[in-house]
């Protein structure tokens, strides 16, 4: 559900929304630059509890930098990122922030959950025991009951015939449902999806794709959706973001920025992408 | 001058002073092995860690061994460490001189091993927040023994036909065996010619076994 709140702010932009809701993921002032390119510039985004935002834009936009950012596989040059609370590379100090290290990021990145593009399973483990992994080393369950709650999440995804199966016996389709079952394990508050059809064959797609409306419609996770599938994301989404040169270039609820979008060059991205 | 002439009873009569040579190449090989498996791990892990001043000593000290021939390295344990106090039997000589000069390829060979792992499994494990321990333990070291083990095979046959410069620090493994009998009978033909077929035959057998269980290993399933 959206509150009317929310669509107000959409319509008169740019004011953030953080001073409306209490955002579970904020991120501030982010900018990333690899050598000469800079892939983001001074993005601020914001993710309140339980809200579905899906992002857009072409190919080195920064939209799967923003991802890798949230979850720290990679750290900004400047701004903060605030989880659930607690700064993902800052430790508050009497004076304002000081910087933290990794340790403190491990700890921190534990409310997020990735799927990536590639799947990334372990190829050596079964589905069963790609799941288990972090049930058994993270929160040190006891074996049978971590057993019991992989199974109850493999199953969810539809793969409870595919326990004992390793990555390589398996489509990409169910793959990739393999890797949301891991990712859910730890029951994160926030769930990312990086591209995770981009790698199927056209025929997989459909699968996967249920598993994460599904996942949205049912669940009070929040999520940030990256996707060039442009009518699923008017399906899940409360909010759709539109990245293009390391900036959010338009965003608000899916009807208006995909289906009436303000800025000629969304506009233009979605012809070329609904026309491929 | 006699000529090529192959005597086949003598031939016999030498075996088993070629076999008691062999022996000691085989032990020099299995002990030089380990300290070579050994110490690289140590190299490696000193490497990834980054300490301050240990590891830049360590890369030198790596890049050293390479560079120069494994015979001068031997002549150097064995005629300059006693005149440091340091006095060991010429096959301790011989053991750590091999180990010493392998454990700076073993290093490399763990390093491609683990560089070769795919990023995006050290991003499954790192977001997942697995522990370091459980990372190495259980995602690193499981995938990449399957590109380390082959790569330490052939170190190993390396390794085994190298063992013969040990000869020129008195240890009487195969090819000081095959010398010595030459020298004592006045007939090298066959002793050497043994000696020769003895590493061909056994190196010749390991690349193979190496070969055939990296083919049957080459996917997961």
């Amino acid at each position: 559900m959206q509150s009317t709140a929310e669509r107000v702010v959409v319509e008169q932009r740019p004011e953030p929304r953080a001073e409306l809701a209490p955002a579970l993921l904020a991120m501030r002032g982010i900018s990333k630059t690899y050598g000469e390119h800079k892939v983001l510039d001074s993005v601020d985004l914001d993710l309140a509890l339980g809200e579905k935002v899906a992002v857009i834009g072409p190919s080195g936009s920064g939209k799967t930098t923003i991802l890798r950012l949230a979850i720290g596989l990679v750290k900004p040059d400047t701004g903060t990122i605030l989880i659930d609370g607690n700064y993902l590379w800052h430790e508050p100090s009497p004076d304002g922030l000081r910087p933290a290290g990794e340790r403190h990021a491990r700890k921190v990145r534990r409310t997020l959950g990735i799927v990536f593009q590639q799947f990334n399973l372990f190829p050596h483990m079964t589905a069963l025991q790609n799941v288990r992994e972090p049930l058994l080393h993270v929160l040190r369950l006891p074996r049978d009951e971590a057993d019991a709650r992989a199974i109850n999440l493999l199953s969810d995804v539809g793969l409870k015939d595919h326990l004992n199966k390793r990555p390589a016996q398996l489509s990409g389709g169910q793959q990739q449902r393999v890797a949301i079952a891991r990712s859910l394990a730890q029951k994160p508050k926030i769930m990312l999806f990086d591209e995770v059809t981009s790698a199927l064959d056209p025929e997989l797609v459909g699968e996967v794709l249920r598993v994460v409306r599904e996942l949205a419609h049912a669940s009070d996770m929040s999520m940030l959706v990256v996707t060039h599938e442009i009518s699923f994301a008017a399906d899940i989404a409360d909010r759709v973001l539109m990245f293009d040169n390391g900036r959010i270039l338009e965003e608000g609820p899916p009807r208006q920025v995909l289906r009436n979008p303000v800025n000629p060059r969304t506009r233009q991205f979605l012809r070329a992408i609904l026309e491929r | 001058m006699t000529g090529f002439h192959w005597d086949w009873q003598f031939a016999w009569s030498i075996v088993p002073d070629l076999l008691a040579g062999l022996r000691l190449t085989i032990l020099a090989t299995l002990f030089g092995s380990i300290v070579s498996f050994a110490l690289g791990l140590v190299w490696t892990l000193v490497r990834l860690a980054r300490i301050r001043r240990v590891t830049p000593v360590v890369e030198f000290f790596v890049q050293f061994v390479r560079g120069t021939p494994l015979l001068v390295q031997l002549y150097f344990l064995f005629y300059i460490f006693p005149e440091w106090g340091v006095s060991l039997s010429a096959f301790a000589t011989g053991v750590l001189g091999l180990g010493v000069f392998y454990s700076a390829y073993a290093t490399e060979i763990y390093r491609a091993g683990i560089e070769n792992l795919p990023a995006g499994q050290w991003e499954a494990a790192l977001t997942l927040g697995l522990p370091l321990r459980r990372v190495w333990l259980g995602i690193v070291l499981p995938q990449s023994i399957r590109t380390i083990l082959p790569m330490l095979g052939n170190q190993v046959i390396g390794m085994f036909k190298e063992s013969s410069l040990l000869s020129t620090i008195t240890v009487m493994e195969l090819l000081a065996q095959g010398n010595n009998i030459g020298s004592i009978n006045f007939r090298y033909v066959e002793p050497l010619t043994m000696v020769g077929a003895f590493y061909f035959v056994i190196s010749y057998t390991a690349a193979r076994l190496i070969r055939s269980s990296e083919t049957s290993h080459a996917v997961y399933g």
